[in-house]
């Protein structure tokens, strides 16, 4: 396939029209034993008949998850989309669109994201969202970037084992900055050590962290942590999951300065692990702080409502060398998504879903314990628990044999995820094979 | 004026509801204890799914993409994005995979991302990549991360400074300083490349690297490249590719083969994806063997006819960004280099060059170009000859080709160029369609001087007019708040 529109009589027009005589004189100023003398090593072009075909094979190399029923969690959710966010985000107006940099003809862009900041603040109960940041991970390490650079000289973060480990390997990647001494403390029965975390909060504390539910699906309890890290005139942080937001009490209502999390569950496919996008949120007072591009609303020459880009001066295209972030691309599509999810399921839809979630993982509760098997840790959970298994690689092999995407496997049990797509059948499934009332 | 999705929604108007699930439906009041629950509820729209469809199609229609036209906006790679692409990424066979499934369950998957590894590293003369960075800034970003654990592995700790040439792109001194290096800027020559002398005078064992765009923001090759190799490596620094120009020579020459270290790509741009509105994109970073080690976890391998996951990397930078990337964007990039093969993306690069000096011959009689000789696949006007006696600003111009029914090209950038707009067809232009775009601009150039009124108030035609973005910025509103 070829995508370039002028065959090679226009081209060689083109050519003639500067005085060149080939393609090749176009190059000119590459030195000769710099070019590729036979070419790039790849395999032979593709029809595009053939190449949907070849695509079509490669993805029934796959076991997917509309195939089989999927437990997994663990960061990532296996939600139900509305078909109408996945017709929408097809028009090619928005996908096509780079970043709406000439606000006079982005106004749809614009507006979109306006929306989806809105939507972003009632959620977490914050005051300012960003337009959206790579993903849950990033958007952690970025806010604890945020909070290093307040200006206070402040560089401890305090942080619990119990944040996704992905998380974690982020946030100490980003602190190859130096600027940021990331501290993890030892949880304890799968929650946050509240105790050994105050205990190191000094005033070297930029900010302490929690995971709301954490990696384990248990729920965290930072009220004292809250009081302890603001008495110490730090940052409280919290990573939440956006959907159980429509039930668990808000970031806002815990008093976190900023709320960031993973938005696949949003209307975003699983894909793999990506695109998703990461949301930020934050007190207003740390506005001016925000990484990422911010939509505003203002007037323009007419009066007229309009949306633009707005507080730039933060960003890398004015004080380059003194950026806090540099984060330029986000995640708008997903970013339109989620807004869309969150306007086609509503905000009784929203509650529908968290709640059916939390009413299975509690049925979900109910068989794995008729079925002989014991909960890793006795704390509340949301939607999402560890079961103890003493050969989880081996349950899983067995669920998969069975027809089923097992779990997350930890070292002595495997975390499972029950959102709105499983039904009371599946997990009736899931456990008379882990409770080995299925044979091989 | 359009009504904000807030504005028109309708208490009780959504129908959304799951299926029955045949179970008691617990009270959470008495399955959670209080404080984990919410007090206030969120608040979000209400509104029946007809008019929140027409709602974002009423959006749609107030954007405009590559889908809509010419879309010259330099350093952006606004190409055609091929449909089968879309459609690609969209089988649930690759769009329905969770990122924990054991590999056994994901081999199709894993072959195609192991496959990018390596089509890229070819691509560019590298010798292994990661696919994870989730944009071109990201991709810098892990590049960086990457030159920093090299020096310290070596024991080399006073390499606290990255050089950046003054032509590029602002994303380069972000990251540098992101990731605690001080910014030491290089001057570009009268000949818009780097200025060797002022490279030499800098170049010493405090510095870590030099963040290199080739072809420049400009649009003109390093023509002394292996030059620049020879003076970071002599003093020990390492050169970094940063690869949003690369389809200037994409299928024609390798960074690889230029003397660079570690490069990053955007798929977004290069390898034709969507660019999504502002995201999602993608930024794989390739390196030479001896910074391997320092890729981070995981990557995709090969054993024995299986692909996997291999974590087993203790020099490794740690990750970047949770999971392996973002896939869907990748399939696409994946989709479009299959179709075009390496003589495909030859020709595409060679197209695009050919558009851009076309459009630079064109416009050279009305407009000033500050550098003006061959380009590669962008390059340079401003609106010198615009200036005077009405005082016609590049901004003024941008928003005329608005009225015009086209995309403005990118403004004010770079910064050594006064009054800037940088043109980048690409290669997925017909000629028509740019001597549309090239009459336009002889258009607008004439009614500068002689109707200078319509640059000044442009756009005239568009949904609204010039916003007040001083205002958006003195007293930020961005939230909707019920009135």
């Amino acid at each position: 396939m070829k995508y370039t529109p002028n065959p090679p009589w226009v081209a060689q027009d083109m050519l003639n029209s500067m005085g060149l005589n080939s393609l090749d004189d176009l190059f000119d100023d590459i030195k000769d034993d710099l070019k590729l003398k036979k070419g790039l090593n790849l395999p032979p072009a593709m029809g595009e008949m053939e190449l949907r075909r070849y695509m079509k094979d490669l993805a029934a190399r796959n076991i997917s998850t509309e195939e089989y029923p999927c437990f997994l969690g663990a960061g990532a959710y296996d939600r139900y989309i509305p078909a109408a966010v996945e017709q929408l985000l097809l028009r090619s107006e928005f996908y096509t669109a780079y970043t709406p940099y000439q606000p006079e003809i982005s106004q749809g862009i614009l507006q979109s994201i306006f929306e989806y900041q809105t939507m972003i603040c009632k959620l977490t109960g914050m005051d300012v969202s960003n337009a959206s940041m790579y993903d849950g991970g990033s958007a952690l390490a970025e806010a604890c970037n945020l909070a290093c650079n307040s200006g206070k000289g402040r560089r401890k973060i305090i942080i619990p084992d119990t944040v996704h480990p992905e998380y974690l390997k982020i946030l100490q990647a980003y602190s190859l900055s130096g600027r940021m001494e990331v501290l993890v403390v030892p949880g304890r029965e799968g929650a946050a050590d509240i105790d050994a975390m105050i205990a190191e909060i000094d005033d070297q504390t930029a900010a302490a962290v929690i995971q709301q539910p954490n990696f384990f699906g248990v729920l965290e309890n930072g009220e004292r942590l809250e009081r302890a890290v603001h008495a110490n005139k730090g940052l409280f942080i919290m990573a939440v999951e956006p959907v159980s937001l429509a039930v668990l009490k808000s970031p806002g209502e815990w008093g976190a300065d900023i709320a960031v999390g993973e938005g696949q569950p949003l209307g975003c496919s699983l894909s793999l692990g990506g695109p998703y996008l990461g949301f930020f949120a934050a007190r207003r007072e740390l506005m001016r702080k925000l990484p990422g591009r911010i939509v505003g609303e203002t007037t323009d020459l007419d009066g007229k409502r309009s949306y633009v880009l707005t507080l730039q001066a933060r960003e890398q295209h004015i004080r380059r060398e003194k950026a806090g972030s540099n984060i330029c691309s986000n995640e708008a599509l997903c970013a339109l998504a989620a807004g869309m999810y969150l306007a086609f399921v509503g905000e009784e839809g929203l509650k529908e879903i968290a709640l059916r979630s939390h009413q299975l993982a509690l049925y979900a509760e109910e068989q794995a314990k008729s079925a002989g098997l014991e909960l890793k840790y006795q704390q509340p959970y949301f939607m999402e628990f560890a079961v103890k298994m003493s050969d989880p690689a081996a349950a899983n092999r067995k669920l998969l044999a069975n027809g089923i995407i097992g779990g997350y496997q930890l070292e002595d049990a495997l975390l499972l995820a029950f959102t709105e797509k499983r039904s009371r059948d599946e997990i009736d499934r899931l456990f008379a094979v882990l409770g080995g009332k299925v044979d091989e | 004026m359009s009504k904000l999705i807030f504005e028109k929604g309708v208490k009780g108007s959504n129908s959304f509801s799951l299926p029955e699930a045949g179970l008691a439906q617990p009270d959470i009041n008495q399955t959670l204890p209080p404080i984990f629950l919410r007090h206030q509820a969120p608040d979000l729209p209400q509104i029946s799914e007809v008019e929140a469809v027409r709602h974002y199609t009423e959006l749609s229609q107030r954007a405009y993409g590559v889908d809509n036209g010419f879309y010259p906006l330099g350093s952006c790679t606004m190409k055609y994005s091929p449909k089968i692409n879309e459609w690609a990424a969209r089988i649930p066979g690759l769009a329905a995979l969770h990122p924990y499934q054991a590999p056994e369950t994901i081999q199709g998957a894993l072959q195609l991302y192991y496959e990018m590894q390596e089509i890229l590293a070819e691509i560019t003369g590298m010798d292994g990549f990661t696919l994870q960075p989730a944009a071109g800034a990201h991709g810098e970003m892990v590049g960086v991360m990457i030159i920093k654990a090299y020096h310290l592995n070596n024991g080399d700790k006073a390499r606290t400074k990255m050089m950046v040439p003054d032509s590029a792109h602002g994303t380069n001194p972000a990251t540098a300083n992101m990731i605690g290096f001080d910014v030491i800027e290089v001057k570009s020559n009268p000949r818009g490349l780097v200025d060797l002398d002022d490279l030499k005078s800098k170049m010493n064992e405090e510095v870590a690297g030099l963040m290199l765009t080739n072809p420049n923001t400009l649009g003109l090759f390093e023509e002394e490249i292996e030059d620049i190799a020879a003076i970071v490596h002599e003093a020990g620094g390492l050169l970094y590719y940063d690869g949003a120009n690369l389809n200037g020579v994409v299928g024609v020459a390798r960074p690889g083969d230029m003397g660079f270290d570690l490069v990053h790509v955007n798929l977004h741009k290069t390898f034709s994806t969507p660019h999504g509105g502002g995201g999602p994109g993608s930024g794989p970073v390739g390196v030479k063997a001896h910074l391997l080690p320092f890729l981070p976890i995981p990557l995709v391998v090969k054993k024995e006819e299986q692909y996997t996951f291999d974590y087993d990397r203790p020099l490794s930078i740690g990750k970047a960004k949770n999971f392996y990337g973002n896939f869907g964007v990748i399939v696409k990039a994946y989709a479009y280099i299959k179709a075009l093969g390496g003589e495909g993306l030859k020709d595409a690069c060679q197209n695009a060059v050919l558009n851009a000096n076309y459009m630079r011959h064109q416009l050279r009689e009305d407009y000033n170009i500050p550098l003006d000789r061959l380009c590669k696949h962008e390059f340079i006007i401003n609106s010198k000859k615009q200036a005077d006696p009405h005082g016609i600003s590049t901004m003024d111009i941008a928003k005329r080709l608005i009225d015009y029914g086209y995309h403005p090209p990118t403004v004010y950038f770079p910064l050594i160029i006064s009054e800037a707009m940088m043109i980048e067809p690409t290669e997925t232009e017909s000629k028509e369609r740019m001597d549309d775009f090239i009459a336009a601009m002889k258009s607008i150039a004439k009614e500068a001087k002689e109707t200078p009124e319509l640059l000044l108030g442009a756009p005239h035609n568009a949904v609204i007019r010039r916003v007040d973005e001083v205002k958006a910025a003195r007293k930020p509103v961005v939230k909707w708040e019920a009135p």
